[in-house]
Order: C-alpha cells, then structure tokens, then sequence
C-alpha cells in the first residue's frame, strides 16, 4: 500500500525535487528518441553507440587537466566538455578513417568505439589511484546517475534537450531528404556533409546529456529503441519521428519515477528495461508491421483463398456434371487438399451460407451460387487476359491465374473487363476442368 | 600518357564551350580510387533536344551524368550549363537517379517523395506547403499515379517507383533534365508512359539527357546520341551518328587496351 501510495506520488510528481529530475529526464527522451530516429533512418544507428563509449577517455581527461591545473577535477560542466570534446572528435574520426582505409563503416566503429572505451578504462584506473579521484563520481558516468540528480542538473538536461528537439524539428524536412535520397540531396544543392555533421552534433548533444541518466553503456539504447520501436506503428516519416519521441519520453518518466522511489536501482537499467519493454511490445501488436497484424493477415489470405478453392471447385464440378449436387469425394481429386482441409471448408462455408449440406452431399444457396459465379468468373477472366495479353499457354494457364485470382481487387477486375471488352467469348473454361480430365 | 592511337576524336574541338549547348563538357576527366573511368570526354549536347547516352556496362555512363552534378569528384575538366557552372544554374537542372540507389522501405509517401522536388526552392528552413503538395499532385498525375499519392513507397512496383522518380524531376521545372536509366526494368506500357512525358518536356522546350541500355529502341525514342565507352566514341544527331562503325568502336574489343592502360595505372597508385 505504501509502495502504491509513493509510486502514485512521484508519478503525479507530488516532490518538487523529483518533478524536476522526472521532467528534465523526460524531455531527454523526447530529444533523444527524434534525433535517434533519424540515426535509425540514416543507417547510422550505431554511430551513438561509438560516440558515447569514445566519451570516456573525454570524461577522464578533462578530470585529470582539471586536477592538474588545481581545479579538483569536480566541476561538471567541466567534465561534459571533456565528454562533448571527445565524442565530436570521435565522430569526426569515422569519415576520416573511412577515406583513408577504404574500409566499411561498420569495422571503423568497431575499431573507435574499442579503442576509446579501452582507452578511457585505463585512463580511470590512473585517475582512481589520484586523490580525490574516487570521489569525483567518474564511473557514474558509465552507469548513469538519475537517482542523485538535483534540480539544477535537470533543468540543465531539460533546456539543452528542448533546444535540441528544436533544431530537429526545424531541420526535420532536410533529414528527411538526407536519410531518403542523399544524391539527389546533392543535386539540389545540398551539402549533406554540412547536414551529417549537424545531424551528429545533434546526436553527440543528446548522448552527453544522457551520460547523467542512463550512462555511457546504456545511451544507445534511449538513442536507439524508440525510433525502432516507432516504425512498426507507422509508415509516415513525421508520425515515426513523433511516437518515437514519445516512447522516449514514456520510457524515462517511468525509469526516472520507479527509480526515485527505488534508490538503489539504476535508473539508466529501469529506463532501458521499459523501453526494451516497449519496443517488444510494438514487435507483436504494431499496427504496421507488428507480428499479430501480420499473422491475422496471413490467415485471412488463406481462408479467403480456401474457401475461393472451394467454391470455384463446387461450381466446375456442377458445371461438368450437369448436377445440383456434389460429394467431398467429387471434389476431393480436383485439387490436391486433403480431405479433413476439404472438410473444413465445407463446414466453414456452411457457417457462412454459401452451402447448405443435404441427402446427395451439398449444395449451393442463392448467396452461395452468386458467389462462386463471381469466383469462377474473375479466375476465366484473369485466365483470359493471361492466354491473350502474356503468351501463356492454355493449359499452363490454371495454376498461374490460381495464384493471382485470391489478389484481385475490384479495381483489377474492371481493368480486366475493359481489357477483355468486346471480346465474343462467353466466359467457359479455356481449358478442360479437372472433373471431365 | 598518350592516347591509344587507333582512337581518334571524332569530332576536333576547340578548348571554347559552345555558348548555345545545353551542357558542354571539356577535357572532364573521373577516376574511382585513381582508376580512371571517364577519359577525356569533350561533349556539347545542343539546348532543347531528346539525347542519350548509350554504352556497355562499365562504359561510365551514370559517371557522367554524376561528374556533371558534382555528385563526384573529377580529376580534371570543365562542365557547363547553359555556359555558366553547375552551382550557379542548379535550379534549372533536374536529376533523375537511379532507382536501386534508394531504400524503398523509406516510411514516406509516392507524394512526400515528389514534394522533395520543390525543396531546391524552398530552402532549408521552409515547410512543404499547400502549393508544394499542389504542384507534387500534378506531377503524379502527369505520370499517371494520382491515386497512389498516399501509398507507402514500398508498395509500389517497380513501374510505379521509377515514375515516382520521374514526377518527382517534373516538379523541379527545370531546363535540363539529367535522367539515370529512367527505363530499367519498367514493363512496356510504363516505357511508352515514360516516353510521352519525355516528349512532353521536350517539346516545351526542356534539354534532356538521358542513360539507356536498350540499342533496340534508342532510334526511335531519341534525337540525338552520345556513344560512350569510356571516353566519347562518337555524339551527335542520331542519323548520322548511330552507325555499324561507331557501334562497333563503341561496343567491340577495340578499347579493351584502354581499359587495360586504366586498370594498370590504378594499380600503380595503389601500390604507391
């Protein structure tokens, strides 16, 4: 109960303390999820990963030149420039490495990123040793420092994230064509060095903000998922680019608040947990590209496509037999279902009253009878305009018109029409039906 | 390095750009990591006519039309439009890449992707508006897409795609038109549909060049050819010009010594 009662509280930010550190990190996510999602559209997921790792060496050297000029190696902001120095010249490298070596992006930033986590690990140990080094708070920045963030680091966050979701916002029209068409870009006349650079000082901005919530390890993730996780709600660039904003901005009002109330968990894990969280969550029920709307479409495909197998079967095997009924054993041979498949869709068809069963086997309704007309008529035209307008033999025609025919919306079908106007054929069967063969 | 000898320009050319061409290209000169793939090429494409450029694979087709844009780097030469650099007349000229060179998964829209035309105009800063939406409409329509404006672009077949390409040029209104196989893999009615809105420019006036692949249909599509293979074998009206002799030096194994001298000399650097 009392777990509720504070959960509640700091979600509806009742502590001035911890609606400003809650709000502050939120607009981080905000800033970070759009930035990211152009990350994520340019390709260049990865770049914020090799930026924030190479921030370490930063964040160390700044402390040690601070040390040695008797400044303590406490100020902050001074440990950020450090940080922010570090990561633009990380940036920097990877193009630079790329013209040089020839080799692919992906190696480059393997190679950065190593190096410079490697780097600013043996650079803390020297640091450590020092006096004064233990207390500076420097693995905080590897695992971020949300819980013993005060409020004048939170507006520091909130405003720099702001200004950032600003610009992007301003230059979101340039991103687009960057991430789309960057040679055609050119043509226009943009540089899209100049936009990769703004698009990475932007990235750069985000991460060393997001040093102090989730730290160096984790800021790819805030970067990262949100943009991921928005494309499989939408396939509209400004839609994609805002939800991913808000999942960012969800994700850390959540870890920021649980992570108030729970001190001793890392904000930066409960950030990413929920984010991870949210992502898995778009994968299955997105509305776009989610697992469940893909699966539902899959099997709508098949039972549409059943029961069009069935109701062209039942009304050739009428046609040919010159009866009003027909057996499962008659329509059985016509196509190569088994006969619990058959059944199935004999009963599923019965549901739908297009059949009816009765004494001989079954037989057709009225609603049934018009629509496997239709059925049968759309597979003869498309037979036709296959025989006609692609120089397919007649008795291959079958099994590629079957394979079109379940696709065929309205729209074709009267383009079809038109195509096979006029023609004096009365629609019969180019080939011979498979009860007669 | 010398010229191979059995090649000799087929037209002699002063160092002057011709005033009056479209586009006119001197000494331009583009190597791939010092490779060269473009020697030489001196060209003049006169304003207000239907040109193609044809060649083998390799040849340096798109490179020519990319060296022109300053798409890539040239180690020598000059280009022209209308007698002015490329920079300085960029609003007037539309390109056309080609289609592979994009990810069709993109989350936009067939119309989004044609209003990218009018951002040359609009700078960095202003927002597509109701004209630009208005004019990239049109444009569809011009290409007989109008009812897929609001498609995702993935859903497009590959037709669809490339005209979406097209229309997407048609709203920058320019005078030159540089087009990168325009045609490849579009089924026949989506060429013919192609085709007519070439005219279409053309004969309102419009230069365009244009990278084709197909010697079938070269004749009867364009008016003007420029025969490439590394360097220009051969340009000018499409009568006179398109001939056994020229598509022979064009296509046959007499520049297989140039390609060899280029290969060579990018090994050289590389070693280097």
């Amino acid at each position: 109960m009392y777990l509720a009662t504070s959960l509640l509280d700091i979600l509806l930010l009742a502590d001035w303390n911890t609606r400003v550190v809650v709000i502050g990190t939120s607009m981080l996510g905000v800033a970070a999820g759009v930035v990211g999602a152009f990350l994520v559209l340019r390709k260049r997921a990865l770049l914020g990963d090799t930026v924030s790792h190479a921030m370490l060496p930063g964040v160390v050297g700044a402390f040690l030149v601070m040390q040695a000029f008797g400044g303590g190696g406490k100020s902050f902001a001074g440990l950020l420039l450090g940080a922010a120095i570090a990561g633009v010249l990380a940036a920097w490298a990877i193009p630079v490495l790329r013209r040089a070596t020839g080799l692919k992006d992906d190696a480059i930033m393997g190679v950065v990123l190593g190096g410079g986590f490697g780097l600013g690990i043996a650079m803390l140990g020297v640091a450590q040793a020092m006096p004064g080094g233990n207390q500076a708070g420097l693995e905080s920045f590897i695992y971020g420092r949300t819980a013993s963030m005060v409020q004048d680091d939170a507006i520091g966050i909130g405003v720099t994230a702001v200004v950032t979701l600003l610009i992007a916002v301003l230059l979101a029209k340039e991103f687009r064509l960057l991430c789309f068409d960057e040679s055609f870009g050119r043509a226009l006349g943009r540089k899209e060095g100049v936009l990769d650079l703004g698009l990475m000082v932007l990235a750069v901005t985000v991460t060393v903000v997001g040093l102090q919530a989730v730290g160096l390890i984790l800021v790819i993730a805030l970067l990262i998922i949100p943009g991921a996780a928005a494309r499989f709600w939408t396939d509209e660039f400004v839609r994609m680019v805002s939800l991913a904003g808000v999942i960012g901005a969800v994700a850390c009002w959540l870890g920021a608040s649980i992570s108030a109330m729970a001190p001793d968990l890392p904000a930066g894990s409960i950030i990413v947990l929920t984010l991870s969280s949210l992502f898995g969550l778009s994968m299955l029920v997105g509305t776009r590209r989610g697992a469940v709307k893909r699966i539902i479409q899959s099997r709508k495909l098949r039972r549409r496509t059943g029961w069009q197998h069935l109701m062209r079967a039942a009304a050739e095997s009428l046609e040919s037999q010159g009866t009003d009924t027909w057996t499962i054993e008659q329509l059985s041979p016509l196509r190569s279902w088994s006969t619990s498949r058959l059944r199935a869709l004999h009963r599923s068809a019965i549901r739908r009253g297009d059949i009816i069963s009765c004494e001989d086997g079954y037989a057709l309704t009225e609603s049934g009878r018009t629509a496997a007309d239709r059925v049968v008529r759309n597979h003869r035209l498309w037979e036709l305009f296959l025989i006609r307008h692609a120089d397919i033999a007649a008795s291959h025609v079958d099994r590629d018109a079957d394979m079109v025919e379940h696709v065929l919306g309205d729209e074709l079908v009267a383009e079809l029409e038109t195509i096979l106007a006029g023609s004096d054929v009365a629609l019969v069967s180019p080939h011979a039906l498979g009860g007669q063969a | 390095m010398d010229r191979p000898p059995e090649i000799q320009p087929t037209v002699a050319r002063g160092s002057e750009h011709d005033p009056d061409a479209a586009i006119s290209i001197h000494d331009l000169t583009v190597a791939y990591d010092r490779r060269p793939v473009l020697w030489d090429v001196d060209l003049d494409v006169p304003t207000g006519c239907l040109a193609a450029i044809v060649g083998p694979n390799g040849a340096g087709k798109s490179t020519l039309i990319k060296a022109c844009l300053d798409l890539l780097p040239r180690v020598s030469g000059d280009v022209r439009m209308f007698g002015s650099p490329w920079r300085s007349v960029r609003s007037r000229v539309a390109y056309v890449p080609q289609r592979e060179t994009v990810d069709w998964d993109f989350p936009v829209s067939a119309l989004d992707v044609v209003a990218m035309g009018t951002y040359g105009r609009l700078g960095w800063l202003r927002p597509v508006g109701k004209a630009q939406k208005q004019a990239a409409m049109h444009a569809l329509d011009r290409v007989g897409l109008s009812d897929y404006a609001a498609r995702q672009i993935s859903q497009l077949s590959g037709g669809q795609q490339q005209r979406v390409f097209l229309a997407r040029a048609l709203v920058q209104e320019a005078d030159l038109y540089l087009m990168d196989e325009p045609f490849a893999s579009v089924d026949a009615a989506t060429e013919q549909a192609i085709v007519e809105v070439l005219r279409d420019l053309r004969s309102s006036g419009a230069t365009l060049v244009v990278v084709h692949h197909d010697l079938q249909t070269v004749a009867e599509y364009f008016e003007h050819i420029i025969l490439l293979n590394m360097r220009v074998v051969a340009s000018g009206a499409m009568d006179e010009t398109l001939t056994a002799d020229n598509l022979r030096a064009t296509y046959g194994g007499r520049l297989t010594l140039l390609e060899q001298a280029a290969t060579a000399l990018g090994r050289l650097s590389k070693d280097r």
